[in-house]
């Protein structure tokens, strides 16, 4: 294929993925969008493939299919629950990806370049390798801490801000050298290591809570790398590829962290664990008086009296593969003229939108789910609230306590509610390491034990009274006959 | 190259500005699927590693190529086949209900 085919392709391909990125961000364009981004991949993959600067097919072919299986594999089995992991990892992937192609770009100097168009490159490349690094070791820790395999707890060392300040420093310096020195592999290797720990430190003084965030800034560092790449090839579909989802992750997290009136800042440099270790330090505001446990039997008689009911589901309801179970209540209780919502925060879960993913699994409709601020203020008129395996989004002291860690961030008002069931496993702090003085208010019930078996029991229960209520109904007409 | 380099600047700056844009108004509820979706484009990186593995015999920068190709296709077909398969479940609720 001649230079200029490819490029016109280049060129659909770009096109076809800005549409992808644009059907993505509406509900009703959202499928068609995900294929405009396939067929521009398709696209991309075979002028490129078929352009004079590939010839090897047998090595391509080697490779592609075993990624093709492998990631189809990955797809189709992952649940609903992990998508999270799954996002992090495939980052991961990316970060790699760019770090190999960078390597290996400097391994095979185009002898072509010299003087001030060799300089450009070798920044070029080193900018690429950094970027590609920091996504790759970043993501892996994501995906760790959002597997539990590592604590969720920041780590927060010493002077941190020093130390990731040094290693730029010495990654700039190492560059210095990179492009000056007789033999670049070596800086380039160590700065290669350098931003590898730089990645993981970054990540590991995240919090728990702001997690969601980190995934979205992680998606947009992939996009950077992407377009470094792009840079170092010369490559304009790569620049334009990388910069879009670069920037549509920047400006994802962007929102989120409106959403928690978070400062974008101290997300990233980890600013939120300083206020957790400095509140657990002062030992303030541990909440007062005792929980008040309850059973599946009253939780499902508070919820058969009950007209107007909200759900608010977090993590814990994915944990458990709870949604089901959740969904067939909804259908029970709306099936008796009960008004059902769902409330959703906009950080519920490991990752922004994720139970709306999870409600849309198990069959519940849109218009019932609803979001924090569609709902907040129906708090008061609402009889029953069901908290299914959530924590920090619906802790009352981000209003009240200037001192937490999570203050000023908005929540669900659910304490405003008649009547309050919080479905926990145990009193446990919440993935954010705070305490939540909600389980401690007087119209609040605990109802402990795994989510899915207690709310298959209150399904149960549910279903028994509305055969019950039938049987006595029939009962009383015999009677009067 | 200097002059690649320009153009690959403005290229690159309008495109950020098209990427804001354009996802500056997604409702929550897409999040993940606009996530997900974002991440299989960003698997892109295989065209990169395509043209460096491209013409070479077996030596260090055709491996390190095959890995990062393989790596970037995992991350497109996983991630556009995620992306689909998140979406169905919207899909299959707007016709049922």
């Amino acid at each position: 294929m001649s230079n200029n085919l490819v490029t016109v392709a280049y060129i659909a391909a770009s096109a076809l993925f800005i549409l992808s990125l644009g059907g993505l961000s509406n509900q009703e364009t959202a499928r068609k969008g995900n294929l405009f981004g396939i067929a521009g991949m398709a696209i991309a993959f075979i002028a490129t493939a078929l352009s004079s600067q590939v010839t090897e097919y047998t090595t391509l072919v080697a490779a592609i299919i075993p990624g093709a299986i492998i990631g189809a594999i990955m797809a189709a089995r992952v649940a609903m629950t992990s998508m999270p992991e799954l996002v992090a990892i495939l980052h991961s992937f990316v970060g790699l990806a760019a770090v190999l192609v960078g390597l290996s770009n400097y391994l095979q100097p185009e002898s072509t370049l010299v003087g001030v168009e060799a300089t450009i490159h070798e920044i070029e490349i080193f900018i690429g390798v950094f970027i590609g690094a920091i996504t790759f070791t970043g993501s892996i820790i994501a995906f760790g801490k959002l597997s539990g395999n590592i604590g969720s707890k920041p780590l927060l060392l010493p002077a941190r801000h020093l130390l990731n300040l040094s290693m730029l420093g010495g990654s700039i310096f190492l560059g210095w050298q990179f492009m000056t020195g007789a033999n670049g592999l070596q800086p380039l290797l160590i700065m290669t290591a350098i931003a590898c720990v730089l990645g993981v430190h970054l990540v590991m003084a995240i919090g728990g809570a702001d997690m969601p965030v980190v995934i979205s800034m992680l998606n947009s560092y992939s996009g950077w790398a992407a377009a470094a790449a792009g840079f170092m090839l010369s490559n304009d579909l790569l620049i334009i590829t990388g910069a879009l989802v670069g920037s549509s992750g920047a400006i994802l997290s962007y929102i989120m962290c409106n959403a928690m009136n978070r400062s974008f800042i101290s997300v990233i440099l980890g600013g939120f664990g300083e206020g957790s270790s400095s509140s657990a330090s002062k030992g303030s505001q541990a909440p007062q008086g005792e929980a008040t446990p309850t059973t599946v039997e009253e939780t499902a008689e508070l919820l058969s009296n009950a007209k107007t009911i909200v759900i608010v589901p977090g993590y814990g309801m994915a944990v458990a593969q709870a949604q089901h179970a959740v969904s067939d209540i909804t259908k029970i209780l709306r099936k008796r003229g009960k008004e059902v919502r769902f409330g959703i925060h906009p950080v519920a879960g490991r990752m922004p939108g994720h139970m709306n993913v999870l409600l849309a699994e198990a069959n519940v409709p849109y218009d019932i789910v609803l979001e924090m601020d569609e709902i907040n203020e129906d708090f008061p008129d609402t009889d029953v609230v069901l908290v299914i395996g959530a924590n920090d989004t619906v802790n009352p002291s981000a209003l009240d306590d200037p001192d937490s860690p999570i203050a000023g961030m908005p929540v669900m008002e659910v304490w405003k509610a008649e009547n309050v069931v919080v479905m926990k496993r145990s009193l446990g702090i919440g993935y954010a390491g705070v305490d939540n003085p909600l389980f401690y208010m007087e119209n609040n019930q605990m109802l402990f034990g795994d989510a899915k078996q207690n709310v298959s029991a209150i399904l149960s229960k549910l279903s028994e009274s509305s055969n019950a209520k039938s049987a006595t109904t029939t009962e009383k007409v015999l009677v009067k006959a | 190259m200097e002059g690649e380099l320009l153009t690959g600047l403005v290229v690159f700056v309008l495109a950020s500005f098209v990427g804001f844009e354009v996802i500056n108004k997604v409702p929550p509820t897409l999040h993940t699927p606009l996530m997900s979706g974002a991440n299989a484009i960003s698997g892109i990186a295989v065209v990169g590693a395509l043209l460096i593995t491209g013409t070479q015999d077996w030596n260090l920068v055709t491996i390190l190529g095959f890995i990062a190709i393989i790596l970037a296709t995992v991350n497109v077909v996983g991630g556009f086949l995620v992306t689909d398969r998140m979406l169905q479940m919207f899909k299959k609720k707007e016709t049922a209900s």
